[in-house]
């Protein structure tokens, strides 16, 4: 057993030094193509695109900006409205890019949850769009199940995973 | 631009080394057949002289995790025959052995050629003498090769030991996940790391002919799908629409993919010509469509939707665009996969509040629930049919377990660390 956590750490090692040398290339080697960033998400040394930007709202931080869903739906509760009508008066007097992240719990299978995160990102830009804000400052991202919040498989974790950040 | 994808595929193809000599993935088998066929398979040798690889004990293992047979330990047995002739038939009867494998081994200039022969013991007779050769790094595939022959030659259904695994894990590293894209073989042994990456990995797919994965990776900060190449980890971005970008499917004749798009709204499905790069919009509901997987014959995709209130199976002719309901027993199925006869469906199934594996048949209409583990989901049929992978949750823990078809045989594939999801079975 030793042996075995002990090649995995030469290999760790060995593997972060190659990468290393990766990503070291990419910066140099993007600049000629705008549509790719450097990025540090991979050790493969692939690139991202741009277009997202990460600039977030200065909004009063007892506001909510997380709201909560039920299993298998993507209807925003009256807490959740409530939050996102404060959200919208800000952003209608500053406008900021800002990005909705929907997640599903584990249960049920994770492309179907990629598409309730969608529906359930889309209910909150909906509802912000209804309440004046520019549509076009609203980027909606679907994480499904996959960045889950809570990673207990249990009611109240699925319950904190079952949600759309706003950011 | 192309000098960089030059360093790129360099980089990604230092990444194709073995994690390590000793498999991720370990095998307990926590059902097998009442009656299982004993089979005895002695130590093939080069002239006494060990393999680098003990090719009789993973023969053995191959034909174990079946769960149709039932190896003779080593340490049982009286005699070590290699050929035909040197089987003494009262020394297996008396163990019990109902079938016997003996092989032997020669070296020839950096090449392992095994002369291999099933005997039946009760009826005394030899049911085939078979060669195989290869590269002596590539004994494991002359291994699997034999158990395949055995395997097709007893139950009359061809093998399926050759085959490799694509799969996620997902390991927790000082409290953030790295995601990692993993190829295998179906015995967990030569794994290899594909991709890895600090933001999700989702849905492996196989080309059908073995040599490429599609998959999706939010290294961009959104979804989108990849092609990869397994031997050279030569890798493009085919998608990057707003919305999602997901659940690649390869059809049958390697030209065309199917995948989900929501650029127009919501999730949609669609096909994507590999050649001319052209998309074609199939669905057109303001419900949810995903999950789209070929039939066998290329001419239908099978996916699931939420338009009737739940999400269930359908299926759509891509000639006329007809769309038919294939399911209707409960109120959650979803991710589905055809076995290769075309007619038996297997998918996610939601039963009494809990997720299993389920098959129906799609001739008779009858529906089986496979599994009783936790969190059953991502079905993927062998090419035989006999079998099926899956992934399934065990102490908090993703692991991959799998299942026969007709439910007689189930064993789980724990991994040591992390979380290992989203099976995805080789064509071949």
């Amino acid at each position: 057993m030793k042996t075995q956590l002990l090649k995995y750490g030469v290999m760790a090692t060995f593997l972060t030094a190659l990468l290393a040398g990766c990503s070291s290339t990419d910066t140099t080697d993007t600049s000629g193509d705008s549509a790719y960033v450097p990025s540090n998400q991979v050790s493969t040394g692939t690139v991202g695109s741009g277009g997202i930007s990460g600039s977030s709202l200065d909004s009063d931080s007892s506001v909510a900006r997380t709201f909560y869903f039920e299993f298998d739906k993507a209807i925003l509760n009256p807490e959740a409205r409530a939050a996102l009508r404060i959200h919208a008066q800000t952003l209608r007097s500053t406008p900021v890019n800002i990005r909705l992240e929907g997640h599903a719990d584990e249960r049920g299978t994770r492309e179907y949850n990629m598409a309730l995160g969608e529906r359930r990102a889309n209910s909150a830009r909906d509802f912000l769009v209804q309440e004046g804000v520019n549509g076009a400052l609203i980027e909606v991202i679907s994480y499904g199940e996959e960045s889950p919040a809570s990673l207990d498989s249990n009611e109240a974790s699925w319950g904190l995973n079952r949600r759309v950040e706003l950011k | 631009m192309r000098k960089f994808a030059a360093i790129l595929s360099l980089c990604l193809f230092t990444l194709m080394l073995p994690l390590s000599g000793v498999a991720e993935l370990t095998i307990e088998i926590t059902q097998g057949v009442d009656n299982p066929s004993r089979i005895a398979i002695p130590p093939i040798t080069q002239a006494g002289r060990s393999l680098p690889e003990d090719v009789s004990k993973i023969i053995s293992a191959d034909l174990e995790r079946s769960g149709l047979f039932s190896p003779t330990p080593r340490r049982d047995m009286l005699s070590f025959p290699a050929t035909a002739k040197e089987v003494y038939y009262r020394d297996w009867r008396i163990l019990g052995t109902e079938y016997l494998v003996v092989g032997k081994a020669v070296n020839q200039s950096g090449r392992y050629k095994i002369t291999f022969s099933l005997m039946e013991i009760h009826g005394e007779r030899k049911v085939f003498t078979k060669v195989v050769e290869g590269p002596t790094t590539q004994i494991r595939d002359l291994a699997h090769y034999i158990s395949d022959q055995v395997y097709q030659a007893v139950t009359g259904i061809p093998g399926a030991f050759s085959t490799r695994v694509a799969y996620v894990t997902a390991i927790p590293v000082n409290g953030k996940m790295t995601f990692q894209l993993m190829v295998a073989d179906v015995d967990g042994a030569r794994e290899r790391l594909l991709l890895d990456s600090k933001q999700p990995i989702m849905s492996p797919a196989w080309s059908p002919d073995a040599k490429e994965l599609v998959y999706v990776s939010f290294e961009t900060g959104r979804p989108a799908i990849f092609r990869q190449k397994l031997a050279t980890a030569a890798r493009e971005q085919l998608t990057n629409f707003r919305g999602l970008n997901g659940a690649p499917s390869w059809s049958p004749n390697g030209k065309t993919l199917a995948l989900v798009l929501s650029k127009d709204g919501n999730p949609e499905i669609y096909t994507y010509e590999l050649s001319t790069r052209k998309f074609t919009r199939r669905t057109t509901h303001f419900a949810i469509d995903t999950e789209p997987n070929w039939t066998p014959d290329g001419k239908a995709l099978i996916f699931t939707s939420d338009r009737g209130g739940t999400p269930q199976i359908y299926k759509l002719a891509i000639a006329t665009g007809r769309v038919e309901r294939l399911t209707f027993r409960g109120s959650y199925n979803a991710r589905p996969r055809l076995a290769s006869d075309g007619r038996t469906l297997v998918m996610v199934h939601r039963d009494n509040g809990s997720f299993h594996i389920a098959s129906q048949d799609l001739v008779t209409g009858d529906l089986r629930v496979l599994t009783q583990t936790y969190l059953d989901e991502s079905p993927t049929v062998a090419p035989n049919g006999a079998m099926l992978l899956y992934a399934t949750k065990k102490g908090n823990k993703g692991v991959l377990a799998a299942v026969s078809l007709d439910a007689g045989v189930k064993f789980l594939l724990p991994a040591r660390r992390g979380d290992v999801r989203e099976p995805a079975w080789s064509p071949k």
